[in-house]
């Protein structure tokens, strides 16, 4: 105590000095001073340290590809620390005439470059862009297509496609509700649990996808940690979203919202998905590689059903929701698809493709770990011998529907 | 012809882009007619001796419009300068190092092992800031080359140091307008997998932008090196004619009559035609990949 005393007497003293200077000035003290620092570092300290000792580094980056006939447009992104100059450009061994703002791109500028080049439907490209240091800076399209012009009839194909794989899939599995409501409760806690199996399966899939679209990504801002910022984001915003929702249920003592949130919250994680599912559909669609016709959309439905089954599930046993709800439910899942399918085919961009996949893994591991609690045993026991085989059926549907489609 | 090209009609650097040929110090169009034929004096003997001062500088010249390349060079330029003298004169060559790298000159040509120009045999590596001469016969007649063979040798090859060797036949060959084309490219990326610029003289495009000036009817020498590194062969066509071709041009008879021949690296030979019809006539590697990578040109015939 006497020890503790003393502690407390001299930090007293010590705040004595400063006791007349207001918190706020106290804050922006060391604020003012680091932001001296920092401009004296700028402007003096990096001098001291003389030149780098290499030759300059030269990283361009290639984020989008737009293919007219007879045209390559390529945005380019420096992604490294020093200014580049595109001196010139060959393509398929072979020098072409190009158009360009300024031959010199700044560090994280961006610049646009259009050759003059009569690319071949079906061919693959390498472009290769020569810097004035004579390095090279290589771009590969893989199978040459022209990029479809964003117009009305382009829109239409990607909000029908978006409808295909995403709305009336999720719209089908939820017609499960009345059988659910008639199955016993034991059989209930499997399909949560298979809800559960299934959801951590799109999240791996997602994890999966999204560390291979990142590798592609310029690196200027980021590659794979977008992907954990964004299912940080999507994780804490639904946790957030979730307390305020209970919140106001307590107030409303409403029978039933619990379940209907808890549905809810399932829609908005699989609608996350289903955006970086529409993402990647559109994006193919986009370079071509999308296999339009029946398969496509008979693989998805299969696919996307079990979503829609996941939604209703924890409304089985509750006072029927009204149709408009349920509506909602199954446009807050399916409808994302959509936008996605939009983002993907009008302006790719891998960056942003990894944060939105990460938004969705985010959004499912938060639903996972609402859905555990509701096929728990009367032991409170997540995992026993039902729900495991639930899991694992949920996992199992996954990937034996997931075979048939490949985006 | 500035301009040509772009889309289908063909391959062509950014339009409007030049390369500057005052900053580079030669312009290849020059390149294309200088010989340096050093400076003689009888020898006791009555033979002729013709002696030439080479200097070996590292030098940044511009290959591609805007696109630099870090240099080796003899004299300050890529090829180095075609040295020619006669058929059984003492040759006599000063080479001077001022490069930060050491080099050697080795001729292609009869000599005597030490005067090869390569390391650990005769003055082996020249140093930087050192000198010493190679000394030897013009033996045989024909079209011959140099090149440093300094350690690495594609290196120091791919960096530019090369040059035409021409040595005249006692008796000399007809009257003719004569052009030196030494084939070359530039792995500007340094991954010494193929280049990225190929060219007759250095200077990507050059004669499509400055075409050849020549006339209709006269003979045509062209004296044709192939020093080309990392691909294994070069080749030449010329639209619309047909020439005589002389491999190495140790024979006075040709050995082809033809509108495209072939070489390996350090493969030479001379090629003589008449044109026959005014205008633009294209000629380029028949290695299209090349062609459209920059060795490609136009004669301007009137």
């Amino acid at each position: 105590m006497e020890a503790k005393g003393a502690a407390h007497g001299q930090a007293g003293v010590r705040r004595g000095v400063l006791a007349r200077v207001p918190a706020w000035a106290l804050g922006l003290i060391p604020l003012a001073l680091i932001a001296a620092a920092l401009v004296a570092l700028l402007t003096v300290g990096g001098d001291t340290l003389g030149e780098r000792r290499g030759p300059p580094v030269e990283d361009l980056a290639v984020e989008q590809t737009v293919l007219r006939p007879g045209e390559v447009e390529l945005t380019l992104r420096n992604a490294g620390p020093d200014p580049v100059e595109v001196a010139q450009v060959f393509v398929n061994d072979a020098y072409v005439d190009y158009t360009t703002g300024t031959q010199q791109v700044g560090r994280l500028g961006a610049e646009t470059v259009t050759l003059d080049y009569p690319w071949q439907e079906g061919s693959p490209l390498l472009v290769t862009l020569l810097t004035s240091s004579g390095a090279t800076i290589e771009h590969e399209v893989d199978v040459a297509v022209a990029t479809p012009e964003p117009d009305g009839g382009f829109y239409g194909l990607m909000a029908l496609l978006g409808i295909y794989v995403g709305v009336i899939p999720v719209a089908l599995g939820m017609l499960f509700l009345p059988f659910l409501g008639r199955v016993r409760e034991h059989w209930i806690r499997i399909f949560m649990a298979a809800t559960v199996g299934l959801l951590g399966f799109l999240a791996v899939d997602a994890y999966l996808e999204g560390t291979e679209i990142a590798e592609e990504s310029t690196g200027a801002f980021g590659g794979v940690e977008l992907l954990f910022i964004g299912a940080a984001l999507a994780y804490f915003g639904l946790v957030a979203l979730d307390r305020f929702l209970r919140s106001r249920r307590e107030r409303a003592d409403a029978a039933g919202a619990g379940a209907f949130q808890l549905s809810l919250l399932v829609a908005i994680g699989i609608g996350l998905h289903n955006l970086g599912e529409g993402l990647a559909i559109g994006a193919a669609y986009a370079i071509g590689e999308l296999a339009l016709g029946a398969f496509l959309v008979f693989g998805f439905a299969l696919h996307n059903t079990t979503e829609g089954l996941a939604i209703v599930a924890p409304l089985a046993k509750r006072t029927r929701p009204s149709f408009a709800r349920l509506a909602a439910l199954g446009l807050i899942a399916g409808a994302p698809a959509i936008l996605g399918a939009f983002i993907g085919a009008s302006a790719y961009n891998p960056e942003v493709t990894a944060l939105l996949l990460g938004i969705g893994i985010g959004a499912i591991v938060q639903v996972i770990v609402q859905l555990v609690p509701t096929f728990r045993d009367r032991a409170g026991r997540a995992l026993y011998p039902a729900s495991v085989g639930g899991i694992l059926a949920g996992v199992a549907v996954l990937y034996v529907t997931g075979l048939v489609i490949s985006v | 012809m500035k301009g040509h090209g772009g889309g289908a009609a063909g391959p062509t650097f950014r339009k409007g882009d030049v390369v500057d040929h005052a900053a580079n110090g030669f312009n290849p169009t020059d390149v294309l007619r200088d010989f340096d034929y050093g400076k003689t004096r009888k020898l006791a003997s009555g033979r002729t001796l013709r002696e030439w001062e080479v200097v070996a500088q590292d030098k940044e010249i511009e290959v591609a419009p805007g696109v630099k390349y870090p240099a080796w060079t003899f004299n300050g330029r890529v090829p180095g300068p075609t040295l020619r003298c006669r058929e059984g004169e003492r040759l006599r060559v000063r080479f001077v190092n001022g490069s930060e790298h050491p080099h050697t000159m080795h001729f292609h040509g009869f000599h005597a092992p030490e005067m090869d120009g390569v390391p650990e045999v005769g003055a082996g590596l020249i140093q930087p800031g050192q000198s010493t001469t190679y000394e030897f016969d013009a033996d045989p007649f024909g079209l011959h080359l140099y090149h440093c063979h300094a350690g690495p040798l594609a290196e120091h090859i791919a960096r530019g140091m090369y040059g035409a060797f021409v040595i005249d036949p006692k008796e000399g060959r007809p009257e003719a307008d004569e052009m030196v084309m030494v084939m070359n490219g530039f792995n500007t990326n340094f991954d010494f997998e193929g280049n990225q610029v190929y060219a007759v003289n250095t200077v990507a495009f050059h004669h499509v932008n400055e075409p050849i000036k020549v006339s209709r009817g006269e003979l045509t020498r062209i004296y044709l090196v192939n020093i080309l590194e990392f691909d294994p062969i070069n080749s030449f066509h010329v639209h619309g004619h047909f020439f005589d071709y002389y491999p190495t041009g140790t024979k006075l008879e040709p050995r082809d009559f033809t509108d495209t021949i072939m070489q390996a690296q350090a493969e030479r030979g001379i090629v003589e035609m008449r044109f026959k019809f005014p205008g633009q006539v294209m000629f380029h590697a028949h290695k299209t990949e090349f062609a459209e990578l920059g060795w490609m040109g136009f004669f301007e015939v009137s």
